[in-house]
């Protein structure tokens, strides 16, 4: 089948195109549509245009109304994406799994009544748009094909594709856009907004991951992961319960509710191994895991496992990484 | 405060799911069936905001027969009444069907708030809230990590990808929550035992005026479902006192130190 417009919901994340947008667009390039094009809003969604036509977007259709800062961005973005669906017709209009994307792609399937595939891996195009997506913490793999109906909507887990910029793209076309807000929207504003800053690599980007478990024991134990991430210039991340439990912030969940990595080597430690976990975890080049319990679903997955108290180990790590020369 | 909280029974989460090969839809039958975690923090949520303003909580689902048995979990937690939907023609639907009908079912009557967990935890499309939100065109105030609420608006605190957003929300709105909003009770005996006398419905997708909703998804078809390829699982030692040196051999080994 040919393959006509190709939309990206590009989210914007500190006057920056979201990683996610990028990936998407490295993807969408691969498809052989028609056009790929990004859709994009908010104040600072003039920001952004120069980088997304280097991952691949020949147009960017933007609107930089204030509404979609001072909104919940679900809402007036599915308004907004429709109008301008019915109106270009595209085929296939691809989000990332993010919050906001979760939050537009679901509002805007329910509009247009659309189909729509989410947690997705992959996509191709060959007799139909297939999608593979992940079941049961990524353990099984769906694989749907849409029909003819359009657009098809598809919601990717972070880190499905690698962003690449594309070679020799030429500044894309801007195309301004008018917001379309229904006015129960506005009844919802948000009044304040903070973002998390962590010292070291971001944990989507970090080489090595340390992450804790309900048997790192308490806030503690968190700090002792700090240490050890510090020595190898890495990352810490955190399953759900230590979360849910208030160990950690959010912003360091891994999984299923949390984020995506593939580090080179990821540290599990005192982590069962729950899919909700390990979905988020388990593209990782190397996987090491410490835990009580020998019969942890996590061993399965583990290059190296050691069974036994995660605190004692990552000590002993700590003292280790911390003699060896320069 | 008229509460809508949407509950499922899925299989027992601790226990690991499998999808049948020839019908490509869950096998219900190997777990233990339990009111999903995240449906009792949706549950808790929704009785704390009646508690302190006044008004009731009433139960949504959509499942087979047996999904009963999470309605009625809410109910013994102390929801006032239920109503399942229930229709052999709905096994197998997708997000956007089960947000039709549970909008169909909660659009019955008037409501302020409607309580949804973030996604199911056996399904997990991440998408139903939204679209329930956009069928009842009412605000979703999604991920909520904190609420609280002064009887004609919640005030929001919600996770984003880089930190939190505080939101206040007028209502009727619909609220997802995470299990960062509350330690859901555990129901008393005397739950258990006044559950039993609470009202609770069974509705069929044609009483909800939705004649032909349900089944697979209209715009797509399930090609294949396959095992994803296993990691070969690796070596497990016990820790003799030289795991942690055993780290450091794998972490040169992958040239990171």
């Amino acid at each position: 089948m040919t393959l006509g417009s190709v939309w990206v919901f590009a989210e914007l994340s500190q006057g920056r195109p979201a990683t996610g947008a990028l990936e998407l667009l490295t993807k969408a390039r691969s498809l052989g549509a028609a056009a790929v094009e990004a859709v994009c809003f908010g104040p600072e969604a003039g920001d952004a245009v120069a980088e997304l036509g280097r991952h691949g977007a020949t147009t960017v259709r933007l609107s930089t109304d204030a509404a979609f800062a001072e909104l919940l961005l679900g809402g007036p973005a599915a308004d907004t994406l429709a109008a301008l669906a019915a109106l270009h017709r595209p085929d296939l209009i691809l989000f990332a799994g993010t919050h906001a994307g979760r939050d537009v792609a679901g509002r805007l399937a329910a509009k247009l009544d659309a189909p729509v595939i989410a947690n997705g891996l992959d996509i191709e195009v060959g007799g139909a748009i297939t999608v593979t997506s992940a079941i049961f913490g990524a353990t099984q793999l769906v694989r749907t094909e849409f029909g003819p109906r359009r657009p098809a909507l598809a919601v990717f887990r972070p880190k499905s594709f690698p962003a690449a910029p594309a070679p020799g793209a030429a500044a894309p076309r801007i195309v301004e856009v008018a917001a379309v807000i229904q006015d129960h929207h506005r009844r919802a504003r948000v009044v304040h907004r903070s973002t998390e800053v962590a010292a070291g690599p971001r944990l989507e980007d970090a080489e090595v991951v340390v992450s804790g478990g309900r048997g790192i024991q308490d806030a503690g134990g968190f700090e002792l992961l700090r240490e050890v991430a510090e020595l190898l210039h890495g990352a810490v991340g955190a399953s759900r319960a230590v979360v849910d439990a208030g160990w950690a912030p959010y912003s360091l969940q891994v999984g299923q509710t949390g984020k995506t990595v593939k580090p080179a080597v990821y540290i599990a430690c005192g982590i069962s191994g729950a899919m909700q976990h390990t979905v988020g975890m388990r593209g990782a080049q190397k996987i090491v895991a410490i835990n009580r319990d020998p019969q942890a679903p996590i061993f399965k997955l583990a290059d190296l496992g050691i069974v036994g108290d995660a605190l004692t180990v990552l000590r002993q790590l700590r003292d280790e990484l911390r003699s060896r020369p320069g | 405060m008229n509460v809508v909280v949407c509950v499922k029974l899925v299989p027992d989460p601790d226990s690991a799911g499998q999808l049948d090969a020839t019908t490509h839809r869950l096998r219900r039958d190997l777990a233990e069936p339990v009111l999903d975690p995240g449906d009792e923090v949706g549950v808790e949520a929704g009785l704390r905001l009646v508690e302190a303003h006044g008004g009731e909580v009433r139960v949504v689902s959509m499942g087979p027969e047996r999904a009963l048995d999470a309605v009625r979990k809410a109910l013994a937690m102390g929801a006032a009444r239920g109503v399942l939907v229930t229709d052999d023609g709905l096994a197998g639907s997708d997000a956007l069907t089960t947000a039709k009908v549970l909008a169909a079912a909660i659009g019955r009557e008037p409501f302020d708030v409607v309580v949804t967990a973030i996604e199911s935890t056996d399904g997990y499309s991440g998408i139903v809230p939204q679209a329930l939100a956009e069928l009842l065109a009412v605000p979703a105030v999604t991920f909520a990590t904190d609420v609280a609420s002064d009887g004609t608006a919640l005030t929001v605190t919600r996770q984003t990808e880089t930190g939190s957003e505080t939101v206040r929300a007028d209502l009727p709105c619909v609220l997802s929550v995470t299990a960062r909003v509350n330690e859901p009770r555990y129901p008393s005996l005397r739950g258990i035992m006044g559950a039993r006398s609470k009202p609770m419905d069974r509705v069929t997708t044609a009483e909800l005026g939705l004649e032909g909703v349900g089944g697979a998804a209209p715009g797509q078809t399930v090609v294949s479902v396959t095992a994803a390829e296993e990691r070969g699982a690796g070596e497990v030692v016990n820790d003799d006192g030289e795991g942690a040196h055993r780290i450091v051999l794998l972490l040169a080994g992958a040239r990171v130190i």
